[in-house]
């Protein structure tokens, strides 16, 4: 599998509208902030009588999930709904690829079963690239998290969260906290939040829990936690990911708990109108305590309701990108005919 | 023709939209009156209408863009607010209010989005211009002004806070 390539010549059109949406390495300011506010105007359909607008009615998209999500598929699977498309979910680590079936095989069964759109979360990074450089025109991906690559669609939600409670960017200061080394999400969130002009982003871990290049990730690097989230706006805590874990990267649970938990003593030292966010599903006792989990000022909840319209806005971007290919690609084809 | 609309001349149109709705008949006591008005334009008109009636009304702002039947041809607009109805949908009387009627398009997306609030007693259609052109069977209950524009002309409406209209050549072929 190649890892990927430059994002944005993949993921964009030659107008530079979103064709599909794999990572945000490479994506300008004014698309990242075109996709929070185009998520704006869906967030209210969830709570209206009717939970559905018809932008996708007639559409098929198709979960393809070669890791288990429970979180992340359902919202994608919704967010599909709410805009009137048909959804097909298939869980491929228990089908077809199984029965030896290769991934390009899988994929020119879908295509032939005329689906517009693939939602990919795959173990491998780079995957959702390979697969949307292999789909045939008209097929929109979307990348729901690959390997320790990205996850773009959580970090958006996430950037959709901050601006909600701190109204920008600008003058932030946003601490992302835990397992950095297994967390694609954690960067997604630094990319996004260096497009979008975050004043400083810091991630705090103990040194096993940081890449070999955390330099270089665009954050500044702290190991102690209360040094780290001191005066910061956002706290971002992120999942321990035991799963990934193939040594013993932690002395124990408890001594992470101590060192790096996020408690209401700890989050002391944060602003004091600092909000506390997490991808989810929490570890409570590991990385976060209860209290803060369900006190004030976490928004963990918050960022589920908004995950549903950021994801609507990125399908239905991808999709109308899509579209607009097909009309350029046919003018063309007119016009070369013409001739 | 007139080519232009100045604030005092959109004023008079409005002063008579507003007496023709005050004046209009089958408006329920009993349920809930509200205007809704079509971003933008037809909201900024909305606004500027309850401002000139006797006792203004409920007021929403509706953005039918999601619900538009070319999608697959225009895409997605760039900023689409949402939709906000400060009131009941079930069972009001709703006066949708837009800046120009044309092919009647927009109207009907704005009516499948009300649908999806609530089931309204009653939708009745209020325009500044209608310029006809009509590709639906829509027509306006109350309307400003009737133009008849050739093919490549528009009015377009600008504000929100001094509302002026002019006759435009038409841009980007819609």
């Amino acid at each position: 599998m190649t890892l990927a390539p430059p994002s944005s010549r993949v993921q964009l059109t030659d107008d530079g509208k979103l064709r599909h949406f794999l990572s945000l390495e490479h994506l300008s300011r004014p698309l990242l902030e075109d996709i929070l506010d185009t998520a704006a105007g869906f967030v209210d359909v969830g709570g209206r009588a009717i939970k559905k607008v018809p932008l996708l009615r007639g559409k098929t998209v198709v979960n393809l999930f070669f890791e288990s999500s429970t979180r992340t598929r359902s919202t994608f699977e919704l967010a599909a709904k709410r805009l009137s498309a048909d959804v097909l979910t298939l869980d491929i680590a228990k089908s077809a690829t199984s029965k030896g079936e290769t991934l390009l095989d899988t994929l020119r069964n879908l295509e032939a079963m005329a689906a517009d759109m693939f939602v990919v979360r795959h173990q491998d990074s780079g995957a959702p690239f390979f697969i949307a450089e292999q789909v045939t025109p008209r097929v929109a991906v979307i990348n729901a998290g690959d390997g320790r690559h990205a996850h773009p669609t959580q970090a958006m939600l996430d950037m959709y969260t901050i601006r909600h409670y701190k109204g920008g960017f600008e003058g932030l200061k946003v601490a992302i906290v835990g397992d950095i080394l297994h967390s694609r999400v954690a960067r997604s969130q630094i990319h996004a939040l260096n497009i979008l002009g975050a004043e400083e982003v810091r991630v705090i871990a103990p040194r096993t829990l940081l890449p070999a290049d955390a330099d270089a990730l665009g954050a500044t690097v702290f190991t102690d936690m209360v040094q780290g989230i001191e005066d910061v706006d956002v706290v971002i805590m992120l999942r321990l990911q035991k799963e990934r874990m193939d040594s013993a990267l932690l002395p124990s649970e408890g001594e992470f708990f101590r060192l790096y938990g996020l408690t209401n003593e700890k989050l002391c030292h944060a602003k004091p109108d600092a909000i506390v966010m997490h991808p989810g599903p929490i570890n409570r006792g590991v990385e976060i305590a209860s209290e803060v989990a369900d006190g004030p000022r976490s928004v963990i909840l918050n960022q589920v309701t908004f995950g549903i319209a950021v994801r609507m806005a990125v399908m239905s971007m991808a999709i109308s990108g899509q579209e607009s290919l097909a009309a350029a690609q046919a003018a063309r084809e007119e016009s070369g005919h013409g001739h | 023709m007139t080519l232009h609309w100045n604030p005092e001349q959109i004023d008079s149109l409005l002063r008579d939209m507003a007496s023709a709705l005050e004046s209009m008949d089958g408006a329920d006591e009993a349920g809930t009156t509200a205007l809704v008005g079509i971003e933008s334009g037809g909201a900024w008109v909305a606004r500027a209408l309850n401002e000139r009636l006797g006792k203004p009304l409920p007021l929403g702002v509706l953005d039918a863009n999601f619900y538009r039947d070319d999608f697959e041809k225009r895409g997605l607009k760039k900023s689409i607010k949402p939709s906000k109805l400060p009131f009941d949908v079930e069972g009001a009387h709703l006066i949708l209010v837009d800046d120009v009627l044309m092919t009647g398009r927009t109207i009907r997306a704005a009516m499948n989005e009300l649908f999806d609030f609530g089931r309204p007693a009653s939708i009745r259609l209020m325009v500044l211009f209608d310029i006809g052109r009509r590709e639906l069977p829509i027509r306006a209950d109350i309307c400003g002004e009737v133009l008849s524009l050739p093919a490549d002309q528009r009015v377009e409406l600008s504000g929100p806070e001094k509302l002026e209209a002019s006759v435009q050549a038409v841009r980007n072929g819609h």
